[in-house]
């Protein structure tokens, strides 16, 4: 490689690094801002104020959905297996939406440290299989 | 002997000549397996145990979104051939995978938004992977912009090669960004580590699929270069005799 070219390497190298540094830089600085969402344990240690509009996420737990006969009205659990995070939600829930499946809530804590929710989004993992697969995997569990 | 093959790939009217040979087999082997991958992937392949038929988009959304990066990852190593060799090909070869590789990234934003509303309940979410997308379709959209404010092509190629390789470090913050940071998206099924979380009924479509835009994109991008090569070129003796001297 001629010296000319070699030279435009180098540059074109160091483009490359501090490009990556400023990226990296950035995320750093940013950090826990990058998160969607706060998990239960998060909220109980940050102590938040009432009004402060979140995302908390977390998974849904096993049997604790009530869902009110004669209106929207839904409570349920979130949790990180650490701590737990109670849910009220009025609204249409997502079709994933489901026991031990992903979810991520918006809005406010309660002074009761209950959470009530304006949004309910439901998270999937990347796992895909047949109903069939599915079904002898429960099985062997 | 690769060196040499190299060199005449760089000749404008020898790649011209010799992309003429090869592209009615990049047509009819990208329709067909993009065709066999769709067909297989959208109809034949089992539905999901949990999210029924809606997890059928993956067949289209996962390809362009690899392609949309791997574009990306292509025009800068385009880029670095054209800042240091001065390949006048690496710069029209640059230039005319940018609008291809947008179009993907578009496509991925738009069905990961088809996708999302019946699956998360909603159409967009400010989430790490979901808004790191989002800034490399501006970052291809400044490359071409750039490149259409410069009038001197040669200048062009230059200024959109060294924003190209500005724009890579992107790409591994899109990449990792369901494994360092909270997301609504789920984090790879395709890892190097480990098996995919997918099982193979499901799988083999989408290898096939993607094969099929990788051989659509080279079909694209072999179209797109012989019109750059002809405009630019068009002074050309060669390109007048090709033309029957009618330019």
């Amino acid at each position: 490689m001629n010296p000319i070219r070699k030279q435009r390497l180098y540059a074109l190298v160091a483009i490359l690094i501090g490009s990556l540094l400023a990226t990296w830089l950035v995320i750093s600085a940013l950090s826990q801002n990058m998160n969607l969402f706060y998990s239960p344990t998060e909220i109980k240690v940050a102590e938040l104020n009432e009004n402060t509009l979140i995302r908390a996420g977390g998974m849904v737990k096993t049997g604790s959905i009530i869902k009110d006969t004669n209106s929207l009205n839904v409570v349920f659990t979130v949790t990180d297996y650490q701590n737990d995070l109670e849910i009220n939600y009025e609204g249409i829930l997502p079709d994933l939406f489901a026991e031990n499946a992903g979810v991520v809530v918006r809005g406010n804590l309660n002074t009761d440290g209950s959470f009530k929710a304006i949004e309910v989004l439901a998270k999937h993992d990347e796992n895909y299989m047949p109903p069939e697969v599915a079904k002898l995997m429960q099985e062997d569990l | 002997m690769i060196k040499k093959w190299l060199i005449e790939m760089g000749s404008p009217p020898l790649f011209y000549k010799w992309s003429t040979k090869i592209l009615p087999w990049l047509f009819i082997s990208a329709i067909l397996i993009l065709g066999i991958g769709l067909f297989w992937g959208l109809l034949f392949a089992p539905t999901d145990y949990k999210q029924g038929d809606v997890y059928r988009i993956l067949y289209i959304h996962v390809p362009s979104a690899i392609l949309g990066q791997s574009i990306f990852m292509f025009m800068a190593f385009c880029g670095f051939i054209n800042v240091i060799w001065r390949a006048k090909i690496s710069g029209m070869m640059l230039k005319s995978a940018a609008p291809i590789g947008v179009s993907f990234t578009l496509l991925a934003l738009v069905t990961g938004s088809i996708w999302g509303k019946p699956t998360w309940g909603t159409w967009w979410v400010w989430d790490a992977r979901l808004t790191s997308t989002l800034i490399l379709f501006f970052i291809y959209a400044a490359l071409i912009g750039l490149h259409s404010t410069i009038e001197d092509k040669t200048k062009a190629d230059r200024a959109v090669s060294i924003l190209s390789i500005v724009g890579l470090a992107i790409i591994p913050v899109i990449k990792k960004s369901v494994d360092w940071w909270q997301t609504l998206h789920q984090p790879s099924t395709f890892t190097i580590t480990s098996s995919p979380s997918m099982s193979p009924d499901m799988y083999q479509p989408l290898l096939l699929c993607l094969i099929g835009f990788y051989l659509f994109f080279a079909l694209l991008l072999t179209l797109n270069l012989r019109n750059e090569i002809l405009e630019r070129e068009r002074t050309k003796n060669w390109v007048k005799q090709l033309l029957g001297g009618a330019g």
